[in-house]
Formats: C-alpha cells, sequence, structure tokens
C-alpha cells in the first residue's frame, strides 16, 4: 500500500483515502486532503521532518507521520 | 436616520483578512478578546453613504467544523449575534479551498457576501474568474477586489448595504449532499422542526449538525439523541453504503460540490508554473541553506531588537532619571514632606520609567516579528524547526518566543500569540522566563566578579545552559502530565511570500505596544506602589529600612532560604524585590548593605571592591554565591512578566501556577546545588 509518506520530492499522485480518525482527519479533510486530490510532493524540511506538499494549488507542510496514514491510489 | 449594520469579517488565515480590515477601519479600531478566551477580537466603525456599519473581524479559520478555539468562536458568533451580513474574504488565487468555509457560511442561513480578494494574483497566475456566473452558481453576490490596494472596496460596501436592505437576496445554493445523506436531512428535520430553539437556526444546518452528532448544537437544542428514533440506524446504514465516516462523506461532497462550480467559473492554465513564492522559498527552506540562513535571519532579528532598541532604551532612561531628579529637586523646593517625595520619585516615576523603557526593545521585537509574520517566513520556521521542537513536545512555531526569552520575557510570552494550540502556547508561556533574560545578567556580573574571579564568563555561561536545561524538562514534564494526550498535529498551511507593508505591520506593532503599556503598565504600578510601600513603613509610620514592613518580611522568609545558603533577610528582601524587576535585586542589595546607589551602580561596571567584604560578612561563600544566582535565573519573574503571563493566558489561574512552580523549581534546584555542592567539597 503506498502512502504519501512513500512518495519522493517532485513526485505526485492521487489521494485514495485518508486513513485515520478524530480531529486529525477533520483537519486534513477541512485543509482540502479529500480523496481523488492531486498531491505534489514539493519537499522535506532540512531536518528530515515535516515535509511540505501542493495540494489544490496551495502548500502544505505536515508531519510524515500523518502522511503515513494517507493512503495513495 | 438610518440603522446601523453589523457585519461578520470572516475568512480563511492568509486571505488578507486583516489587510481588508486595516482598509475598511484603518488603525481606528479596537482590539480585545472574545469573552472567555484568549481569542483576539477586532471591531471596527465605519460610515458609508450614511449606514452606520459596525465590522466585527472573526477569527481566521479554514472551517467551522467546532475542533479549534477559533472555529467555535466564529460559529458562535454567527448563529447567536446574528450579524445583519457575513463578509467572506475569499482569496481569489486559492479559490477552491477557501470556498469550503464560504459553503460552511452559507449553509449557516445568514446573508453572506463573498469579497474575492487578490484577483491581481489570481490574473498573473492566468486564473480567469468569471465573478459574474461564479455568483449566478453560489447564489451569492461575489464582489472582485484588491485588498492592499484598497481596489473594489466601495463596491462591496454598496453591495453590504444593498444585501443588509433586502435590495439583493442571497438565496445560496444547497451543496447535494447525494440521494442518501439527503433523504436523512429532511427526515430530520421532520423530527426537530417543533423543537423551540429550531427556528433560531437554519433547519437544513441544524440537521446535518443533528446527523454529524454535533455536541455542541445537541446540547443547546436539549434534543435527545433517543428521540430520533432513527439516528442510530441513520448513521449505521449511510456509513456502511458510503464506505466512509459520515463526516469525510459531508467534507467529500463540499469539496465535490466546488470542484463543480470552479469547473464553470474558473479557467486556470493547464500547466503550473513556478511562482515567485516558489521560486524564493527553493532557496529559504533548501536542504543545505535552511538553517544557516534561518540562524542568520535570528540573529539580524536579535540583533535589531536589542541592539538598536537598547539605544531608545538608554534614551528613554535617561530622561526618566533626569525627570525623576529635577521633580525630586523642586518637590524639595516647594517644601513637600518627605514621604509625597519619596512616593513621586521612587515609586510613581521609578516605576512607570520601569515600565517604559522597556518599550523600545518590544516594539522592535515586534517590528522584527512582524515582518517575519507578514511575509510569510515564520510558516516556514515551524516548518524548518519542527522536528528539533517536537523532541521537546512543543511545535515548530514555539522556537520563536523561547529565543526572545533571552532577552526579555515579555516579548516572549506575548510572541506565544503565534501558536494556535492552547496546550502549545500555555507550555512556552510557563517555560519561557527560564531563558535567561538581560535583566539578570548585572546579578551574575556582579556575584560571578566578586566570587569567582577569572573565571566569570564560564561561570555565566552555565548560568544561561541551566535555564535551557530547566526549560527543557519543565516542557517534557508539562507534556508529559499537564497537557497529556493526543499529540499535536502538525498541519499547517505554508502561505506564498508576501511583501509586509509599512501600514500593516505598523497597525500590528502599535496593537501590541499599546497593549503592553496599558495592561502590564496598570500592574507594574500598582506593584511598585506596594513595594515603595513596604520599603519605607511599618505600621508606625514612615522609617528606616531595616525597620521596614519589607525588612520584616525579608526576616519572615529569610529561613526559607537558609538550606540554600543564603538565609539572611538582606538577600531575602533583594529577592523580593527582583519581583519588581530583576535588576533591582542588585540595586536593593546596594542600598540595604548600606553601600549606596553609586557603589551598586560601580558593582555592576565591573567595580567590586566594596561588594567583597560586605558580601562575605553578609555569609555569602562561593557556593552560596553560585545557589544564589542559580536561584535568580529561576524563580518568579518580575511582576512585568506576570502581567503578561495574566494577559495572555487570561486566567489568575495559571498566573499563580506560574509563579508558585517557578518559584519551587528554583528553590529546588538552588538546595540541591548548595547541598551537593557541600558534599563534594565545594
Amino acid at each position: 500500500m503506498k502512502t504519501l509518506k512513500d512518495l519522493k520530492p517532485k513526485e505526485s499522485g492521487k489521494i485514495a483515502v485518508v486513513k485515520t480518525t478524530g480531529p486529525i482527519k477533520r483537519r486534513l479533510m477541512d485543509m482540502g486532503v479529500v480523496r481523488g486530490t492531486e498531491v505534489y510532493v514539493e519537499k522535506v524540511a532540512p531536518l528530515g521532518d515535516p515535509i511540505e506538499v501542493k495540494i489544490k494549488g496551495y502548500n502544505l507542510t505536515l508531519r510524515k507521520s500523518e502522511a503515513e496514514k494517507i493512503i495513495m491510489e | 436616520m438610518s440603522k446601523s449594520i453589523t457585519i461578520a469579517l470572516a475568512g480563511n488565515p492568509n486571505s488578507g483578512k486583516t489587510t481588508l480590515f486595516n482598509a475598511f477601519t484603518g488603525a481606528r479600531h479596537s482590539v480585545g478578546n472574545w469573552p472567555g478566551v484568549t481569542v483576539e477580537k477586532k471591531e471596527g466603525k465605519i460610515q458609508h453613504n450614511n449606514a452606520q456599519i459596525n465590522i466585527v473581524d472573526l477569527p481566521g479559520t479554514y472551517s467551522l467544523s467546532p475542533y479549534s478555539l477559533e472555529e467555535v468562536v466564529a460559529r458562535n458568533y454567527i448563529v447567536d449575534e446574528s450579524p445583519d451580513v457575513v463578509l467572506n474574504i475569499v482569496d481569489a488565487s486559492n479559490i477552491e479551498r477557501n470556498l469550503y468555509l464560504s459553503t460552511q457560511l452559507m449553509e449557516l442561513g445568514k446573508p453572506v457576501v463573498i469579497a474575492l480578494n487578490m484577483m491581481d494574483v489570481a490574473e498573473k497566475r492566468g486564473h480567469k474568474i468569471d465573478c459574474k456566473k461564479l455568483s449566478e452558481l453560489l447564489g451569492v453576490p461575489v464582489v472582485p477586489i484588491v485588498a492592499a490596494q484598497k481596489k473594489g472596496i466601495q463596491d462591496l460596501l454598496n453591495t453590504i448595504v444593498d444585501v443588509s436592505k433586502g435590495k439583493i437576496i442571497c438565496n445560496p445554493t444547497d451543496v447535494d449532499y447525494g440521494k442518501e445523506i439527503e433523504a436523512k436531512i429532511k427526515e430530520t428535520i421532520e423530527v426537530i422542526k417543533d423543537n423551540i430553539y429550531a427556528h433560531k437556526f437554519n433547519p437544513r444546518w441544524l440537521a446535518l449538525k443533528v446527523l454529524e452528532e454535533d455536541e455542541a448544537i445537541l446540547k443547546t437544542i436539549k434534543l435527545n439523541l433517543s428521540k430520533l428514533q432513527s439516528h442510530e440506524q441513520i448513521a449505521a446504514t449511510s456509513e456502511m453504503s458510503l464506505d466512509d465516516d459520515f463526516e469525510s462523506v459531508i467534507v467529500d461532497r463540499k469539496y465535490t460540490h466546488i470542484a463543480k462550480i470552479i469547473s464553470k467559473a474558473v479557467k486556470k492554465p493547464k500547466v503550473f508554473g513556478l511562482t515567485t513564492s516558489d521560486k524564493i522559498d527553493k532557496v529559504l527552506t533548501n536542504k543545505w541553506l535552511g538553517l544557516p540562513i534561518f540562524a542568520g535571519l535570528m540573529y539580524i532579528a536579535f540583533w535589531f531588537t536589542f541592539s538598536i532598541g537598547n539605544i531608545f532604551l538608554d534614551l528613554i532612561d535617561g530622561y526618566f532619571g533626569a525627570l525623576g531628579e529635577s521633580v525630586g529637586a523642586s518637590l524639595e523646593v516647594a517644601g513637600t514632606a518627605d514621604w509625597l517625595n519619596s512616593l513621586v520619585v521612587d515609586g510613581i516615576i521609578g516605576g512607570v520609567g520601569g515600565v517604559l523603557t522597556f518599550v523600545p526593545n518590544i516594539a522592535f521585537l515586534f517590528i522584527a516579528i512582524g515582518i517575519l509574520e507578514d511575509s510569510g517566513y515564520m510558516a516556514r520556521v515551524a516548518f524548518i524547526m519542527d522536528r528539533a521542537m517536537r523532541k521537546v513536545g512543543l511545535s515548530g512555531k514555539a522556537f520563536i518566543p523561547m529565543l526572545v526569552g533571552f532577552g526579555c520575557s515579555v516579548p516572549a510570552i506575548m510572541g506565544t500569540r503565534t501558536l494556535e494550540e492552547e496546550n502549545d502556547r500555555l507550555t512556552a508561556i510557563l517555560v519561557s522566563p527560564f531563558m535567561s533574560c538581560g535583566a539578570r545578567l548585572p546579578i551574575y556580573i556582579l556575584f560571578a566578579g566578586v566570587f569567582f574571579p577569572g573565571k566569570e564568563s564560564t561561570v555565566v555561561y552555565s548560568l544561561y545552559m541551566l535555564g535551557i536545561v530547566v526549560a527543557i524538562l519543565a516542557a517534557l514534564t508539562f507534556k508529559k502530565t499537564l497537557f497529556k494526550g493526543a499529540a499535536v498535529p502538525f498541519i499547517m498551511e505554508l502561505p506564498p511570500y508576501r511583501i509586509p507593508t509599512i501600514k500593516g505591520t505598523g497597525i500590528h506593532v502599535w496593537e501590541r505596544v499599546k497593549a503592553y503599556i496599558l495592561k502590564a503598565g496598570t500592574v507594574i504600578f500598582s506593584a511598585c506602589l506596594v513595594i515603595w510601600f513596604i520599603l519605607n513603613f511599618n505600621l508606625s509610620g514612615m522609617v528606616e529600612m531595616q525597620d521596614s514592613i519589607g525588612a520584616g518580611i525579608g526576616k519572615v522568609f529569610a529561613p526559607i532560604f537558609a538550606p540554600l545558603g543564603f538565609g539572611n533577610w538582606q538577600a531575602a528582601l533583594s529577592l523580593i524585590t527582583g519581583l519588581l524587576a530583576k535588576e533591582a535585586v542588585v540595586g536593593s542589595m546596594a542600598v540595604i548593605y548600606g553601600l549606596g546607589e553609586a557603589v551598586g551602580e560601580a558593582a555592576v561596571d565591573g567595580d567590586v571592591v566594596g561588594f567583597i567584604s560586605t558580601l562575605k560578612t553578609a555569609g555569602f561563600t562561593q557556593l552560596s554565591a553560585y545557589a544564589f544566582m542559580v536561584f535568580t535565573l529561576l524563580y518568579t519573574p518580575c511582576v512585568a512578566v506576570i502581567g503578561v503571563v495574566k494577559r495572555e493566558t487570561n486566567s489568575w489561574k495559571w498566573t499563580g501556577f506560574s509563579v508558585a512552580y517557578q518559584f519551587v523549581v528554583a528553590w529546588v534546584i538552588a538546595l540541591l546545588v548548595y547541598q551537593v555542592g557541600g558534599l563534594l567539597g565545594f
């Protein structure tokens, strides 16, 4: 199963499902991380975490621990 | 005479909401907090074509789901206060995510006007937005504006007035949630329509919230879930057939609805080029350059705050010194009573002057922070530092206040406003005073100079390091005990870089400085009066200091410090006066030991001959001197800090806790230093 965490910088993919619950899921979804959305990985922070992605035309940062729960198609 | 119109300004963070608010009101607005919470509330009044318009700035949010304080505040205001018009600012260059909040706002059932901001940026990126079409599809007026250049503001105000007068009717298009959910919504409306609280809300929205089991709403309408006979089944069936939880499906459908509208009203270029912002970001958060650039920028901000700020600080300090002297002299000539003379010069001028001398540092710090924030760099600081700060249990954003704490804890604590998460913010407020501030340096210089000649810098350095270590340990402890619970997620927008405007940053700085002068100032002012009083009086009237209430208090507290190696009333009293300002410890020691102000100042400048014998006869040894320094490093900070903690936590409980635990931490660690040091033979 491929997750957002597995994508390397400059790679992109489509979200299949957001596999987390509660406020974190709600927050992710509010920010536009919903299934079927195209995500492009921009870069990894200098210390190796978090990552920066482009989604719905804006830049979003999230930790790898959260990216791991976003399953890609 | 026309009635006044109340509008609520809602929008995503970074959508230009503050810019629009400033374009409406300039600096003529009031800043306060929403009742009971520390979320900032701004209000302003404007006059437009004989109509008086009150603007309430709601907190910037991405959503109205009641998970964060800001979201609850925004939602409650619209539902409970029923503004005439909800003005929703939408960033045209980021329209898809911005419209998500719009769909939620429109569901609340109040008239909505959309201000489509940053049309210039969107056009530059090649997005063609058909406002008329967009307005038709959404069912509410859409007015294109460029808030930063005040373009479209008059049109916007005209539209708002027309909507409030009913000349333009808002008829928002419903999101289509699909056959299954729509049926449930209808069913639920039937069940709740007779509820007496129900007409306060838009029935469709209320039904959705009931289906989502929104606790706040269920409580308000006092609806027992069992009354909704079919509720359980509703949730069960929908989740089964929708293969996701109910809430997610709702969000999903909203985004689908938006995508449909955008495909009809917005034309985007197929290929994304790199924006200027992306190019800047390539350098500033670069894998190799990111950290050095960050360190450099922090150094510049710090230098700016304390070097440039101190030039003004000296000017103001000198001015108040001179003012005190001349007022004192003229009072003596006028023949007023000594006590009045002392009250005015030492109590009032000294006290208020003491507050105002920090104003330049605070102003410069907030200019620096304002520029970093308004440019969009602050979000990148969090991005760069998150991993390191997470080890301590804090988010990346908490780094800045910590760093600022080396200068002064007051702006450090005020700087925690950039932290959205309440627990993060409280932790940062509670631990940042352990960062050794500039005012504590004179104490170290004096004691290290007297007791550790030749090793001063090592001693002072060890104290700074100790402060950092204690701060880290305290933060970790809080995360493990008081603020336990799920790790704070780090999901944050990295907004495009923008050039900060003088007006925007200026208004921001002015708000902060004004708040500092007014609020922290009143606290310090009264504290100064109290301390002046206890050092000059006892029950029989005005007396010498050793017979004063203050000395009495010193004697009461001295035994507490005996196990730490400095159990004399003079040390205790000087520590108490240190609550006024940490610099006061050295000054009051000079006064208490009868060395006079001049000698005290000489000691600070490095001439310590007079102090050595006095302090040694007072019972200080190398070890107890070090314990004393450790104690001053860690104990309860000055009243200015206490005042700011009260203001920023909005709670006497947390303020009291902060005062008490810092005292305990200082006492325990100084005790360990003195007792363990003694055992080791120091």
